[in-house]
């Protein structure tokens, strides 16, 4: 299925062994291995980075730009996922971060979680108006799996841009009005703990172009970061509350909505896929809300964070500690520019192709295929179980005879002819 | 045309298991192109079903039948049978024991339920020797 997709999680084909460890662990079954090197199938990744985070090769990796790669802007705003404050060690205020930013070549910064409050008070606001529950999509790893996955819960998803986006679009018109420039002289970067925000930006979700202008990883500012926090400024000053901070954690986003009582939080993408087969099956009763992070503990726990996930929890716990419950609400209604302008809609990647009755002799042929097969999900085939691997057969991605169990018995029988001749 | 056939053994009174057979023959019905109210109907409908053989029948057998139009689905036991359906069908009767509705089942919903969201419900039932349903939604 060719799907045009700029993905941020790829192979490094020189380091991978042909392992099946990602092959596994992938919750879309988007990899295969082939001629002993591992394949993303692109229409199927959702670049949760569940295969970064488990080659043991480190074959699997995010590519992300560098400060190199911004040079033509005139003007650069960083725009911190509120995460990034967990990473350090010694860092008692947001502030000292902040301060850092401008030090690694920003001309200023725009707190994410600033926009995450307004983000906060847009939902308290449209919540009774997105059928219940309403699914965050803050996260688009998860919003993306519900894409491909759940199409009867594209229509829980709540409609309105995520604090990263509404970040680059405020700090934009902010700073167009302050220094003149204009939009595209301004690049708005974005400091990501994880690849899916990565990939969002060619690919966004909900709007039909995104503001931002690029991306660097914690991974890849932090040595210089660590380097210029050491000289803070005086007149910086941190710009969000315990809401907007405690985003970064899961549970951080529903205790930003005061007015729905029945809200939910799950973590890390297998029991996100549970949650949504669950929701789907209206097994909840009464739920208003539920937040869905990919990765354990929510984006301290993404692919491309320096700091333990749980370390980085108890870090952002003291850092908040003595903020302001939030600093920012809408002052009017929700401005149109906080709402998506385009619609989810469902790519069915893991639906066999044709028409109904094709897709039915289809199944036929995969459950006929299945009794023949040993079942150990072993992965030798380079599919990640048995099932996947008939499908895979019989949409021609694969050949029957890539079983290796089935080929060992076929080699015994032969062997065992011959000794008896 | 011949149907593709699936089945699922449910265990009496083990909530851990109680719905993988609709989890997993949902995925499997996705991948035929199956979405929408008819997915939602079968799962509903074999789910309220895994869950009454695993409280009341200790434990039963589930078949599903899929067709290109439809999918019937059998729930088998040997359970200890029904009764009064008409009673069993009543929206908000329940047998449950407290200890069941104390997690949370025994509503009264689950035959309704059924019912309601399968096009075709058919049951049969002998006190002492067991219950035999059959649902059929159509795509």
């Amino acid at each position: 299925m060719a799907i045009k997709y700029t993905h941020s999680v790829t192979l490094d084909s020189d380091l991978c062994k042909g392992c099946i460890n990602c092959i596994k662990k992938c919750p879309t079954q988007a990899i295969r291995v082939r001629n002993g090197k591992a394949i993303i199938l692109e229409g199927r990744c959702i670049d949760c980075g569940e295969c970064v985070k488990v080659c043991p090769h480190h074959a699997k990796k995010v590519i992300c730009p560098s400060m190199d790669d911004y040079k033509q802007y005139k003007y650069l705003v960083a725009l911190p996922a509120p995460a990034l404050y967990a990473q350090f060690n010694n860092v008692t205020e947001v502030e000292q971060v902040l301060a850092g930013l401008k030090g690694c070549g920003f001309d200023s910064f725009f707190e994410v979680a600033k926009a995450a409050e307004l983000v906060s008070d847009a939902t308290r606001r449209l919540i009774g108006q997105t059928p219940k529950p309403v699914i965050s999509s803050a996260c688009p790893a998860v919003v993306r799996l519900i894409k491909v996955r759940f199409p009867s819960l594209i229509e829980h998803v709540l409609p309105i841009v995520s604090p990263m986006e509404l970040a680059a679009r405020l700090a934009k018109t902010e700073v167009m009005e302050a220094t003149g420039l204009k939009e595209e002289e301004i690049g708005c970067i974005f400091i990501s703990p994880c690849p899916a925000k990565m990939t969002y930006i060619n690919n966004p979700i909900g709007s039909k172009k995104s503001w931002v202008d690029g991306v660097i990883s914690f991974k890849d500012i932090y040595p210089a970061l660590c380097q210029s926090m050491k000289n803070p400024e005086p007149d910086i000053l941190e710009t969000a509350g315990r809401i907007g901070i405690s985003w970064a954690i899961s549970g951080g986003e529903c205790s930003g909505l005061f007015n729905v009582e029945n809200y939910m939080s799950c973590d890390g993408i297998e029991r996100v896929i549970k949650v949504l087969e669950d929701l789907e099956d209206d097994k909840f009763e009464n739920l208003d809300f539920v937040e869905l992070n990919a990765c354990d503990g929510g984006c301290v726990g993404g692919v491309s964070t320096v700091e333990n996930p749980y370390i980085a929890r108890t870090k952002l716990r003291k850092l908040r500690k003595y903020m302001p419950v939030s600093r920012n609400r809408l002052e009017k209604s929700i401005p149109a520019n906080m709402l998506w302008d385009k619609h989810l809609e469902y790519v069915p990647v893991f639906e066999m192709e044709g028409t109904r009755m094709e897709k039915f002799k289809a199944y036929a042929e995969v459950e006929e295929l299945l009794k023949e097969l040993p079942g150990l999900d072993c992965g030798s085939c380079g599919s990640p179980t048995c099932r996947c691997f008939a499908e895979d057969v019989v949409r021609g991605y694969n050949t029957a005879d890539k079983c290796v169990v089935k080929m060992q018995k076929k080699m015994e029988k032969i062997l065992s002819t011959l000794m008896h001749d | 045309m011949e149907a593709i056939k699936f089945s699922y053994t449910v265990p009496g009174d083990d909530f851990t298991r109680a719905g993988d057979a609709s989890t997993d023959l949902k995925s499997k019905l996705k991948k035929m192109g199956v979405t929408g109210a008819p997915l939602r109907n079968i799962s509903i409908s074999l789910y309220e079903g895994e869950i009454n053989l695993a409280i009341h029948a200790g434990g039963g057998e589930i078949t599903a039948l899929v067709y290109p139009e439809k999918v019937e689905l059998y729930l088998d036991d040997n359970g200890p049978g029904i009764a009064d359906i008409s009673l069993a069908l009543q929206e908000g009767y329940s047998s449950a024991t407290e200890e069941i509705r104390s997690l949370g089942f025994g509503a009264g919903m689950g035959l309704p339920n059924m019912k309601k969201y399968a096009d075709e419900f058919h049951i049969e039932s002998e006190v002492g020797k067991g219950t035999h349903i059959k649902m059929v939604v159509n795509l």
